[in-house]
């Protein structure tokens, strides 16, 4: 089977946010990027569905050149091949969304494969867009996820409020992937050797013959307000006699 | 034209999200002049109708189908458009919850709109912010479409009170399809205890917890509070806990009166579900643990000897008090 996974290039998401000071992004001196981890999540399924069922892995990435290095990553994780789709531009979930239904449509996949949300922008809509223009069944917040033996349906496991739902989907379909879906593996030495010379197709986004205009802006980014500072008490009678006193909190 | 508030349904009532989202759909609704409907989709939903027309909508808008009795995005999705097609709304709002996330992307490509995820502000009909790298920066983010889809995150938004109105109810018979998915089942966490993104008072508990079986020492603090047990990702991860208990960036977001986390070390990722609390309180055996950072009182000390004497004294405080 032909999976295809989606790999966002993201600052490392341990790495303390500093922002511009006119508030027209972040910082990016000395910060280090990384693979998208519910993308990381992603890929590792792709690879397990791969060694069960066979076939191949193709990731994907949308951005600036630099992306290919997180393409890399995930090629040295075990996936076959990659595209990049370059672009310079300010891109928003649905850009995203309607660059991939292109690729999808050249690469014709069985099954993709995402990261439920961005760490960086949060949004957790890109994986439900591409369903709905492609006009395929979603499967989000996925924490297990098995593939029929006649690779027609998927039977996934999704962490919602409430607790696990199981659902079933017909396929081709955009499962993403949720925190507990798996452990991703590291990167081999080999892997990381044989990863050099593993195809990387580049095209740029404004040859796809699509507008790529992003439907919402982002206009700044501002530092949220600050909690006050706190207090270390030594005892928990002063810490209940805050509790009550000061901040008034106690309900009884 | 109007806003649209899409109301989530759990067990054949309202989940009380619904009126967070309402609030932020009379905010919506000041900025621009728009009225605000509220859509109830499911199968025999007549009891749920009530409690919608009680808040202050200019429309109850009900599709009630057995097609419809387990929510899936692709059937519900398809029943909105044809909702938002006839009525002409130029917005759709639903809160933030795992119901949301999953069905409101799929309406903004439907319709064609831009949509802002998870937002705590609404500037005007076309600006809102929005928190981004786990709440480290608040975005302010323009939708240049016509037609806008805003999610909201619930604790930002007052819970509605029902008011005496009487809205009208359109029963729409809209029919729905369902095509290329079956929902199977749910495996429900239950709980006694409020609703986490709910409640006033939440004690989580993290990898200092170091057991499943450790958790009950909460219970007893939780009971006395009438919390809600929350956890961090390490206890989830762990298997202590169930998943719907993870508060954080990709959990749930919550901000009570009252978090008391014992035995977190207060990664960035769970900081961001829980730093609006209004209070803090933080147990911790490391006196270098992060979480001391948005706490507003810390104790460094061992949360297996401070639980117990938390609840055993506020045990106290609360007879004398005839709680």
């Amino acid at each position: 089977m032909k999976i295809l996974v989606t790999v966002k290039r993201v600052p490392d998401p341990e790495a303390r946010v500093k922002l511009k000071e006119d508030g027209s992004g972040i910082d990016t001196t000395n910060v280090k990027f990384v693979v998208n981890p519910f993308d990381e999540i992603a890929v590792e399924e792709g690879l397990r569905k791969k060694e069960k069922h066979g076939g191949e892995v193709v990731v994907v990435a949308i951005g600036p050149s630099e992306c290919t290095e997180q393409i890399r990553t995930a090629l040295a994780m075990g996936a076959d091949r990659g595209i990049l789709v370059e672009t310079e531009k300010a891109l928003d979930s649905d850009t995203i969304a309607r660059i991939l239904v292109k690729v999808i449509q050249e690469e014709e996949p069985d099954i993709v494969l995402m990261g439920k949300q961005a760490v960086d922008d949060d949004s957790n809509q890109a994986g439900q867009l591409l369903a709905a223009y492609l006009g395929w069944p979603q499967a989000t917040f996925a924490s297990k996820v098995d593939i029929s033996e006649d690779l027609k349906k998927v039977t996934i496991v999704r962490e919602v409020d409430g607790g696990l739902e199981t659902v079933e989907v017909e396929l081709p379909a955009i499962i993403t992937a949720d925190l507990r879906l798996n452990e991703p593996r590291y990167a081999s030495l080999p892997g990381i050797m044989k990863a050099r010379s593993k195809p990387l197709k580049i095209v740029k986004a404004e040859e796809l013959g699509i507008d790529i205009t992003p439907k919402v802006e982002l206009l700044k980014l501002e530092a949220p307000p600050e909690r006050k500072g706190g207090i270390i008490v030594k005892e928990i009678d002063e810490l209940i006699e805050k509790l009550d006193k000061e901040a008034k909190v106690l309900p009884f | 034209m109007g806003i649209l508030v899409i109301g989530e349904l759990r067990k054949g009532d309202l989940r009380k999200v619904t009126l967070n989202a309402v609030t932020a759909a009379k905010i919506l609704s000041e900025k621009t002049g728009l009225p605000y409907d509220i859509a109830l989709l499911g199968s025999s939903i007549d009891g749920v109708i009530d409690a919608a027309k009680k808040l202050e909508a200019r429309n109850v808008l009900v599709v009630d189908k057995p097609e419809l009795e387990n929510y899936l995005a692709e059937t519900y999705a398809d029943v909105i458009k044809k909702i938002v097609d006839e009525k002409g709304e130029k917005y759709v709002i639903a809160t933030a919850t795992t119901f949301g996330k999953d069905l409101l992307p799929r309406v903004a490509a439907f319709i064609g709109a831009g949509m802002a995820s998870d937002i705590i502000e609404i500037v005007d009909g076309e600006n809102f912010r929005r928190p981004v790298y786990a709440g480290s920066a608040i975005a302010s983010a323009k939708i240049n479409t016509e037609r806008k889809v805003i999610s909201i995150r619930g604790v930002a938004f007052e819970a509605a009170s029902p008011g005496d109105s009487d809205s009208p109810v359109e029963k729409l018979d809209i029919q729905p399809e369902t095509k290329g998915k079956i929902y199977v089942g749910l495996e429900e966490t239950k709980s006694e205890r409020p609703e986490l993104t709910e409640a006033q008072y939440v004690i989580s508990g993290g990898r200092g917890i170091k057991s499943a079986e450790n958790f009950k020492i909460l219970e007893e603090l939780a009971d006395l509070l009438g919390a809600a047990i929350g956890a961090s990702r390490a206890a989830v991860d762990a298997g202590w806990v169930p998943n719907d208990w993870q508060v954080g960036q990709t959990g749930k977001i919550v901000a009570p009166q009252l978090y008391i986390a014992a035995g977190i070390s207060g990664a960035i990722q769970h900081i961001a579900g829980m730093k609006d609390s209004k209070v803090i309180v933080a147990i911790n055996k490391d006196p270098e643990a992060p979480i001391f950072q948005v706490a507003d009182y810390g104790i460094v000390a061992d949360l297996f000897k401070v639980v117990p004497e938390l609840t055993e004294k506020l045990g106290k405080i609360k007879q004398e008090r005839g709680g």
